[in-house]
């Protein structure tokens, strides 16, 4: 009922206003996404460099590591869960990946990272799902766990990848765009996709917004709980392979707070904690936000350290407009 | 109240389940130090205990004022950077202006940090996992900013009584050697145990942890009761700080980093529940504890040194888990 209103009174005002509103409402993310291109692309220190085609090449391989996981993270958390294990698995992919490739070959290598790291998130989600546990406490156990398993494994040493075919993938481009950067697009395309049009992409939403409805109404929770968590499980040990494959070598601290960061770009795009809401193209959005403010302030010769002060900063700026909205609303209500 | 008049005693059964589930950390804890009594002869000695707890001390004071946090009903992620912070500072500080006010500003300088997170949190009801996250990146990048990315240290370290606190000995028992951090630790354990659970403020907490709207409604200000639950978390940072300075004499920019989450695995550890309202500084200390007798236990029995996170992993799900199911009365979830 409400929506049809604000449509009729949308549809009252120009076009402009409607389209900016609405994204305002629905994707705010992507309203300052263009807002820092333009500002680099004008500001006297960056024009120069900003707006090039292999800047954004740079830009767009910059964000792969952490948008990969990103991507999974968002089904996670509109699943109503968390997954805090991730950078750990990105560690244990990528020496997997780099350290077995000397025995195995590079494929098959590379299957085994994917392997270990698929299992690991369906052994957390089945941990949830049966026991019952806070997602946030069998992650965080995990998070040590994993990286345990890294540091015996790897008996505190980095890997190198000797055969350069591997290093080679990972720098090599089609054109001025990165073929690791494509492969996250896809990644992406695919994904949102399915969390908008697939039976499994619905149910996230319906049991991340209301368990107990969701129970109610048929939907298998505990089906969705473990896909979700495989499929983060996957994408952290992809985002190990990829990374590795731009060092071409894997050290055990790799991945050392990606959790973190990776939840800061899911939540600036929109998606909450609490479950039930979120989308990927808000991840995306929030994804390229931190890398172009990062490459942006590298460009205006920032001090990296400023970026991690101004992130932060943001993010909670972002999370107090957010909250005077909704208290906006509801004295509106 | 009055319905307990009708019940008849709890026959022995029903006061072991009971026992079980309101002190069955505290039993898991000494079945685990009897296991590791029997199988290394060497870890039921007083000075290898006291090793455990001095292992854990920093661990420990900055889990003790995570706990109040917690009960509270909030998070903070913020206390890994935290600790590189005030540490990089007490450490930089002390050869500029001298050891005493050095520390008085590190501790300063934690409470406002703390009083910046309870009042996003607290007056502003913004996400308290988001705000600490935040401020995560804030300080790291602070830390950074600061020592400009190199390491500082303290130069003339045997002039200076800075080193009480790290490497300081309060007294010996034959051949036992009491440490200060052990006693800060313990002492600090003591009087925060105090203040939670003896106090009108401690009380209060619980009340806005348990039940916030409530805690409203009964006239409780909770913002500012959230305000001082991260004032504690800073404090005990800062004291962890300036034990971890003292001890190291230097610092890194990246000491702290990840000890956010460790902390709080030894929070859950000792059974204080993550969605606020219970816990106690006590189960918090068997936590800490749980954490360093895994770590000393698997060490003497001749494990490669990272097996104890793999073996923290399972004890802290298989802990929640069991607490979890003696709540409801059934080992698996429904489903």
């Amino acid at each position: 009922m409400s929506t049809t209103a604000t449509q009729t009174k949308a549809r009252t005002q120009n076009p402009v206003t409607r389209i900016l509103g609405r994204i305002l409402k629905e994707q705010p993310i992507w309203l300052f996404v263009p807002a820092l291109v333009l500002f680099f692309s004008l500001a006297p220190a960056t024009s120069e460099y900003f707006f090039d085609l292999k800047n954004f090449g740079n830009i767009l391989l910059q964000a792969v590591p952490i948008g990969v996981i990103a991507l999974g993270m968002t089904f996670v958390m509109i699943n109503g869960e968390i997954d805090l294990s991730v950078g750990a698995t990105v560690a244990l992919a990528a020496s997997l990946a780099v350290g077995l490739q000397g025995a195995l070959g590079i494929f098959p290598a590379v299957a085994v990272g994917l392997a270990v790291g698929t299992a690991l998130g369906v052994l957390n989600g089945t941990i949830v799902y049966r026991t019952g546990v806070d997602s946030f406490i069998v992650t965080l156990g995990a998070m040590l766990g994993i990286r345990g398993l890294v540091f015996i494994y790897t008996q505190e040493q980095s890997f190198y990848a000797f055969d350069f075919a591997y290093s080679d993938f990972g720098l090599s481009t089609i054109g001025p765009i990165p073929v690791v950067g494509l492969i996250f697009l896809a990644i992406t395309a695919v994904l949102a996709w399915v969390l908008r049009s697939t039976r499994h992409g619905r149910d996230t939403y319906a049991v991340g917004g209301n368990r107990e409805a969701a129970l109610n109404a048929g939907v298998r929770i505990g089906r969705h709980v473990i896909i979700n968590f495989a499929l983060i499980g996957f994408l952290a040990a992809l985002s190990g392979v990829l990374l590795s494959t731009q060092l071409g070598a894997s050290t055990p601290n790799m991945g050392m707070l990606f959790e973190l960061w990776v939840i800061t770009a899911v939540v600036l795009g929109g998606t909450k904690l609490d479950g039930g809401r979120g989308s990927i193209l808000g991840t995306l959005g929030g994804v390229l936000a931190i890398q172009i403010l990062r490459n942006g302030l590298n460009l205006m010769q920032v001090p990296a350290f400023w970026v991690l002060v101004i992130l932060g900063s943001i993010m909670i700026g972002v999370l107090f407009i957010d909250r005077q909205a909704e208290i906006r609303k509801q004295a509106a209500r | 109240m009055t319905q307990t008049v009708a019940t008849p005693p709890p026959t022995w059964q029903e006061r072991g389940l009971k026992l079980l589930r309101d002190q069955g950390i505290l039993i898991a804890f000494l079945l685990l130090v009897i296991a590791l009594a029997f199988a290394s002869d060497r870890f039921l000695t007083a000075n290898n205990l006291l090793g455990v707890i001095r292992q854990v001390s920093i661990l420990g004071t900055l889990a003790l004022g995570v706990t109040f946090v917690v009960i509270g009903g909030n998070l903070d992620l913020s206390v890994g950077s935290m600790l590189s912070l005030t540490t990089v500072l007490v450490v930089d500080l002390h050869d500029k202006i001298g050891p005493g006010p050095a520390i008085l500003i590190t501790i300063l300088v934690a409470l406002v940090i703390g009083a910046i997170n309870g009042g996003l949190v607290g007056y502003l009801r913004l996400n308290s996992v988001i705000v600490t996250l935040g401020m995560l990146s804030v300080l790291q990048g602070a830390t950074l900013i600061y020592t400009g990315g190199k390491n500082v240290d303290i130069q003339n370290q045997d002039a200076t009584w800075f080193a009480f606190f790290g490497r300081g000995q309060l007294f010996t028992i034959g051949d036992v050697n009491i440490n200060v951090p052990v006693v800060l630790f313990l002492g600090l354990a003591v009087v925060l145990g105090i203040v939670l659970h003896k106090t009108g403020f401690g009380r209060k907490v619980f009340a806005v942890g348990g039940n916030p709207v409530a805690a409203n409604y009964s006239g409780l200000r909770s913002s500012r009761i959230v305000l001082y639950t991260y004032m504690m978390s800073g404090f005990t940072v800062a004291i962890g700080a300036i034990i971890l300075g003292s001890r190291v004499m230097g610092s890194q920019n990246n000491v702290g980093e990840g000890w956010e989450l460790r902390v709080l695995a030894a929070v859950i550890l000792g059974g204080t529940s993550l969605l606020g309202g219970s816990g106690s500084i006590f189960k918090t200390v068997i936590g800490v504890l749980i954490w360093g007798v895994i770590q000393n236990g698997l060490l003497l029995l001749g494990a490669p040194y990272y097996a104890q996170w793999i073996v923290t992993w399972i004890i802290m799900i298989v802990i929640v888990w069991l607490d979890l199911a003696s709540r409801r009365g059934r080992l698996w979830a429904a489903t």
